[in-house]
């Protein structure tokens, strides 16, 4: 059994703690502490928080290999300090039947960067006609409680209805990607005034709030809980606000790029700022993270969307949407909240950890750093500033919208149940 | 002048009346009996077109040629696939070959940027229509027939009002003009349902109406735009006749304007949809004039985005037009393309 003795980190951004892992849980958190033989992580000046945990993960395998891997993510999830990512669905084949979200999570087991925690697709194909077998997954190995036809939105309302039904039977939960196909056909980017002077077919942010509007409606009807993804538009904000002062069960999750890009980005026509749903305006990224400060966002998801280069090197409507996340939140989120003093540290653990994992039911993860709590745990230093350079990423991909761009913070070190991922900011 | 002609918001003012009096200069060529330049000699510019469009391509060649500039043009309808790559190969088969200019038609708006910042090519791009985003060498095109009707050559066009008509939403040609007459300091006003109106249009430098007969008293120049009879499946509009009775041009309405005021249409016309047979045959339509106007202006801007820091005419002699060149009459300037454009195979 491995003894580590991480020496004085502030837990959660308060007093200097020592904490000791044994095996795969927390031994002993206090002050003063010794371990014979213990390996010793000095952390003076450096924040402890419980290990991250993602909502919204696209590992691409199996399919897009090309593009990632369960490998290569959960690396790249490792040095961004996750020790759960939650994978969506849409793999080619969909993981809609119990055998594909099996292999997922098995192929994350087997290599021990991060627990890979499949979301499986609501719809057969992703096609938004026939429910999937739910609670044939549900049932599986990989205990599946996060359903989403993530990259398309559930829009039939009466499938959307039985969806959120059924899951009441085993505590899951749909994930909406709220978009109303029709009013988004041929969508390029956010529809305002700066698409209304590049010629780029708009994203009208009603297309998101339309749907919410209606899931929130449908999900306090029928009793069942909703999960909204990467909400993007203040007027979401308000509806998720509303639904919640209702006392409904609403939960949402914002991503680290719409906390801080705007649509000015896309003037550039540079197809790495092009993501579903597209970046929006300067009010919606003050509104988010209003939102997100004050607990009507519950939790910032990455949804990491690698794509190999081909994709992105082109003209911008020739390009695939999406881009890279998992190693770029944490300082995105420094940033954007912490820096500004909207969350503190315990916050970030809240809204980056204990949130999602409760959302997705994920036993193990998010949970308090204190004595007989399993050692998921991320160490970081907020003092850290460093250029983004995608070269150095352990994703497959490099579509990040930061390159070049400095941020602040940097994970030194990742712990999946006791077990050093990262190490001295290096992957081990 | 920048290198590229991307947008017409990259012309200054005075970067504006250079080109327009620049291609004063070259419409004088035009006059002459032999109407060649040795110019840009031994200088290669590139018609690269992803999208149908003859009236633009063969002026742009028109316009080359009398410069005495090798002309490839490059059809390069790239498969519904692999636009992007086509559009980074083509580019970099380009720059193998020694291309000085690339004058790029493409039905994704930004392509031209992409093309001029990508790293791909070194040549200055000029933009020819990109998807619905600009049309800058037409908004230029456009400003120097104004000019010549409405205020005189060498100067602006400060407090001209110049109403546009028409799908606003899906034109190039609009947003381009907008900002061009903008800079040359006239009024625009923008008429269309409000439909054919892209959100935020009330940012932009001008004046929105929905009222075509409130605003043709007050017009020195009307331009029509053209509109697509498909646009009405989508809902944009009812019926075309419908269109046609609240915001097409007919006689009746053309005899509103001030007796000064001028007509234009880009091209191609739908005859009986925006404006009637009456008013397209009448002397106050320019239409042809626009595409005669179009081959100058097109050599203004070759010349000096290649390097035309010295008077074009300075070094000007007459050389034998080759026998291939066409007339300038064949070339007609046209707005935005039809749908099935984007798809038919070119060879």
């Amino acid at each position: 059994m491995s003894t580590i003795l991480i020496r004085g980190a502030k837990v959660l951004g308060g007093e200097a703690r020592d904490v000791l892992i044994e095996g795969e849980t927390v031994a002993a958190v206090g002050t003063g502490l010794a371990a014979e033989g213990a390996r010793v992580v000095e952390a003076d000046g450096l924040i402890l928080l419980p290990g991250l945990v993602d909502l919204h993960t696209h590992l691409r395998e199996p399919g897009r290999e090309d593009s990632e891997t369960v490998l290569t993510g959960t690396r790249a999830a490792a040095a961004g300090g996750y020790t759960a990512v939650h994978a969506m669905a849409n793999t080619f084949p969909v993981a809609d039947t119990a055998g594909v979200v099996e292999q997922v999570w098995r192929l994350g087991r087997e290599y021990g960067y991060c627990d890979v925690q499949p979301v499986g697709a609501v719809t057969v194909g992703l096609e938004g006609k026939k429910l999937a077998e739910l609670g044939a997954m549900a049932d599986s190995a990989a205990q599946v409680r996060v359903f989403s036809d993530d990259g398309k939105c559930v829009d039939d309302a009466v499938i959307m209805r039985r969806a959120l039904e059924y899951v009441k039977a085993f505590g899951g939960v749909v994930a909406q990607h709220a978009q109303e196909p029709r009013l988004t056909e041929g969508a390029q980017m956010n529809e305002g005034t700066v698409s209304g002077e590049l010629g780029l077919t708009g994203w009208p942010a009603v297309a998101e709030e339309s749907i919410i509007a209606r899931d929130v409606l449908l999900a306090a009807h029928v009793g069942s809980r909703v999960h909204i993804c990467h909400l993007s538009t203040a007027g979401s904000v308000e509806i998720v606000r509303w639904a919640k002062s209702k006392g409904w069960d609403v939960t949402a999750e914002v991503t680290p790029h719409h906390l801080l890009l705007t649509d000015e980005l896309v003037r550039s026509y540079n197809p790495v700022y092009k993501v579903n749903p597209p970046l929006r305006t300067e009010a919606d990224v003050l509104a988010l993270r209003e939102a997100l400060a004050d607990g009507t966002i519950d939790c910032v998801a990455t949804d990491h969307a690698p794509h190999p280069h081909e994709d992105k090197d082109c003209e911008w409507s020739a390009a695939a949407m999406g881009m890279v996340g998992l190693e770029t939140a944490l300082s995105v989120v420094q940033h954007t909240m912490v820096d500004t003093g909207l969350l503190d540290w315990a916050g970030v653990a809240d809204r980056m950890s204990a949130r999602p994992a409760a959302i997705g039911r994920l036993a193990g993860h998010g949970r308090p750093i204190a004595e007989g709590e399993p050692a998921n745990l991320v160490l970081l230093d907020p003092a850290y500033r460093g250029v983004v350079n995608p070269a150095g990423f352990a994703s497959r991909s490099r579509n990040t919208p930061y390159e070049g761009r400095e941020l602040p913070g940097r994970v030194t070190a990742t712990f999946l149940r006791g077990h050093a991922t990262v190490m001295d900011g290096k992957l081990t | 002048m920048k290198r590229h002609l991307i947008s017409a918001a990259d012309l200054t003012r005075d970067d504006a009346l250079l080109v327009l009096d620049t291609a004063e200069e070259m419409a004088r060529v035009a006059d002459r009996p032999i109407k060649k330049l040795p110019t840009l000699r031994g200088r290669t510019v590139v018609n690269l077109f992803f999208e149908d469009s003859t009236r633009t391509r063969i002026s742009f060649e028109a316009a080359a040629k009398r410069l005495s500039a090798d002309v490839i043009n490059f059809s390069a309808k790239g498969s519904s696939v692999s636009k992007g790559e086509s559009l980074k190969d083509t580019a970099l088969t380009l720059e193998a070959m020694g291309a000085d200019a690339v004058v790029v038609r493409h039905h994704a708006s930004g392509a031209p940027q992409r093309l001029a910042t990508s790293g791909w090519i070194n040549a200055s791009v000029v933009n020819a229509g990109d998807g619905t985003h600009e049309h800058p060498t037409q908004a230029l095109l456009d400003a120097f027939t104004m000019r010549r009707h409405l205020s005189g050559v060498g100067r602006d066009l400060a407090g001209r009002r110049v109403t546009i008509v028409g799908d606003i939403l899906h034109s190039r040609v609009a947003r381009s003009n907008v900002l061009l007459l903008n800079t040359l300091g006239a009024e625009v006003t923008l008429v269309a349902p409000p439909t054919l109106l892209p959100i935020g249009v009330e940012q932009w430098p001008c004046q929105v109406g929905y009222d075509l007969d409130a605003v043709l008293a007050k017009s020195d120049a009307v331009m029509m735009l053209r509109v697509q009879r498909e646009r009405m499946n989508a809902a944009f509009f009812p019926t075309e006749r419908e269109y046609s009775r609240r915001y097409g041009l007919d006689g009746g309405r053309m005899a509103v304007l001030p007796e000064h005021a001028i007509v234009m249409h880009p091209g191609p016309m739908n005859r009986g949809m925006e404006i009637t047979a009456e008013v397209a045959d009448s002397p106050r339509c320019t239409a042809v004039e626009q595409v005669a106007n179009g081959v100058s202006t097109r050599m203004a801007v070759l010349y000096l985005l290649l390097g035309g820091s010295e008077p074009a005419l300075a070094t000007a002699r007459a050389e034998e037009p080759r026998p291939e060149e066409p007339r300038a009459d064949d070339a007609r300037p046209d707005d935005v393309p039809t749908e099935a454009a984007r798809t038919e195979e070119s060879k």
